[in-house]
């Protein structure tokens, strides 16, 4: 079973956690025990599966922001080599710009609701996409681009036929980065921008439970975090299979 | 400048026919010089001229170095000359890698031309479809180009080639990758092909025996620069053996031009 050995090592984690908060001497509220953290886990299921449900919305319309805009932006940057130059530096930056900056700003243009969110999060996630999209395009093989030229290929169609297929698994290992990052994006997300009504999402939960002393159910919401992101890097690998299955297939298995 | 306009008017089933009409030299090359100056100007070609006929299948021969695949560029249209002209039919290229796309399947690469072209997906297959069980590939129409064997991947570029209806093929080095033994199949496979429904074909080889079995006529080319040395006409009856006196006669000759014959 290709399972056993994470759920192995995740066991052995688990009882060293155990046994530490146990017996090693450190406070409960500032390390509980994962005993502790599975009853609130059930105790709250009600209150962590509504803010679950508002932390998935913005990590998977997020990420879906940010797939579409670092993948457009390297498609133009390929097209167009000027773009390069103008761009790069600009995209690089961004991703040095503290979310706390930004965050006031951002509500201050679209309020409480989730896009100044979603915006949050694509600004984490786009980089990667951006840089392996970019580079997977440029190390097209370029006998194929020139072959399609000679089978009478428009600029659009060498670039359907050879440059987007060649690019998808870089592309794709990229979207796999910005998966993973996505949700301590969203968490940032939450933090940093204000919102109205009872339920906030996991982040705002956990903000609000660390200040309140909650600790127990601050750690139930980041081991859901935790689960769901895992939950969404194999749902992409999943994808990547039937995306790409050229770069996966193994060789020799003649029909 | 080679034309680079599309073939008008071809029957998607008549794949191998010619009768288009209008003049009868299908590619002129003319006194043509290239250099390329981003390597260190690098001597190509000089003042090489070639001309086949419609229905022509020209062998080029020649050392490494001697510009082959630059001249087949540019009856191609994928390069332009320094010095000369380059007159051609529509002409489809053969690359020496067979280039198949990795993601596509043998069939969808080799319907590649007409999905260039904007044919319904499922017509193109089914032009393709009815050339694989003739080119020996039935049953692999699905497999990925992985999971063909060398020789097949040569058969999908050729009939990729082919299906793109154009009337002059340029054939780089089309079996330089293969072992012995499944080089001759190809070649007497190709001989075959081209004997049922004749292309004009300009052929790069650095194999003499292949070219004096397979061409109407060689062109010997040296290297550095690449100039023509010899043009060899090869009147022989086909299909040809390679063991047939005058085939080995001919191949002599031809080595002998390139300064390589054997003087025992």
């Amino acid at each position: 079973m290709s399972a056993l050995p994470a759920l192995l090592l995740v066991a052995a984690l688990l009882g060293a956690w155990e046994l530490y908060a146990d017996l090693g001497g450190v406070e409960p509220s500032l390390l509980p025990a994962p005993h502790a953290i599975a009853t609130t886990l059930a105790g709250n299921t009600g209150l962590l599966w509504k803010n679950f449900a508002i932390t998935a919305k913005e990590v998977l319309l997020g990420l879906g922001l940010s797939l579409v805009s670092g993948f457009a932006i390297a498609v133009a940057i390929h097209l167009w080599r000027p773009l390069r130059r103008a761009l790069y530096p600009p995209a690089v930056g961004s991703q040095a710009v503290p979310i706390a900056v930004l965050a006031p700003l951002l509500v201050f243009w679209w309020g409480f609701g989730i896009f100044p969110k979603l915006i949050v999060i694509a600004l984490i996630c786009f980089f990667p996409v951006l840089v392996t999209t970019v580079d997977g395009l440029a190390a097209v093989d370029r006998d194929q681009v020139k072959l399609l030229r000679t089978l009478d290929a428009s600029r659009w169609q060498a670039f359907r036929f050879a440059e987007l297929p060649a690019a998808l698994p870089a592309a794709l290992s990229g979207a796999r980065i910005a998966v993973a990052v996505g949700v301590i994006a969203a968490f940032i997300a939450e933090a940093q921008t204000a919102t109205i009504g009872p339920y906030g999402g996991l982040g705002r939960e956990i903000v609000t439970d660390e200040s309140a002393l909650q600790t127990p159910r601050a750690w139930a919401a980041a081991v859901v975090l935790c689960l769901f992101a895992i939950a969404c890097f194999y749902t992409l690998t999943f994808a990547e299979r039937k995306l790409a299955p050229w770069t996966t297939q193994p060789t020799g298995d003649r029909p | 400048m080679a034309h680079r306009k599309r073939f008008p008017g071809a029957d998607p089933l008549n794949l191998w026919g010619n009768a288009r009409g209008g003049s009868d030299v299908s590619v002129s090359v003319s006194a043509v010089s290239r250099t390329y100056q981003d390597r260190g100007a690098v001597h190509a070609l000089a003042r090489v001229s070639l001309r086949a006929a419609r229905g022509e299948l020209v062998a080029v021969v020649g050392p490494s170095g001697c510009g082959k695949t630059t001249l087949l560029e540019l009856i191609c249209g994928l390069q332009a000359p320094d010095v000369g002209t380059v007159r051609s039919a529509p002409a489809a290229l053969m690359p020496q890698r067979d280039l198949l796309l990795p993601w596509l399947s043998a069939l969808e690469n080799a319907a590649l031309a007409l999905r260039i072209a904007r044919r319904p997906r499922a017509q193109a297959r089914a032009c393709a479809a009815a050339l694989f069980a003739e080119l020996g590939l039935a049953g692999f129409e699905d497999a990925r180009p992985h999971e063909l064997s060398g020789g097949m991947r040569q058969r999908v570029a050729f009939l990729r080639t082919l299906l793109s209806e154009k009337p002059v093929l340029c054939l780089d080095e089309p079996f330089g990758a293969l072992d012995a033994i499944t080089r001759a199949e190809m070649q007497s496979w190709l001989a075959r092909a081209l004997a049922r429904e004749p292309r004009t074909v300009v052929l790069v080889t650095h194999d003499v025996e292949e070219a004096v079995l397979l061409a109407d006529r060689l062109v010997v080319l040296c290297a550095r620069p690449g100039r023509v040395i010899a043009e060899i006409e090869v009147a022989l009856p086909r299909p040809r053996a390679r063991t047939d006196a005058r085939v080995v006669a001919m191949r002599e000759q031809a080595l002998i031009a390139l300064g390589l014959g054997d003087r025992a």
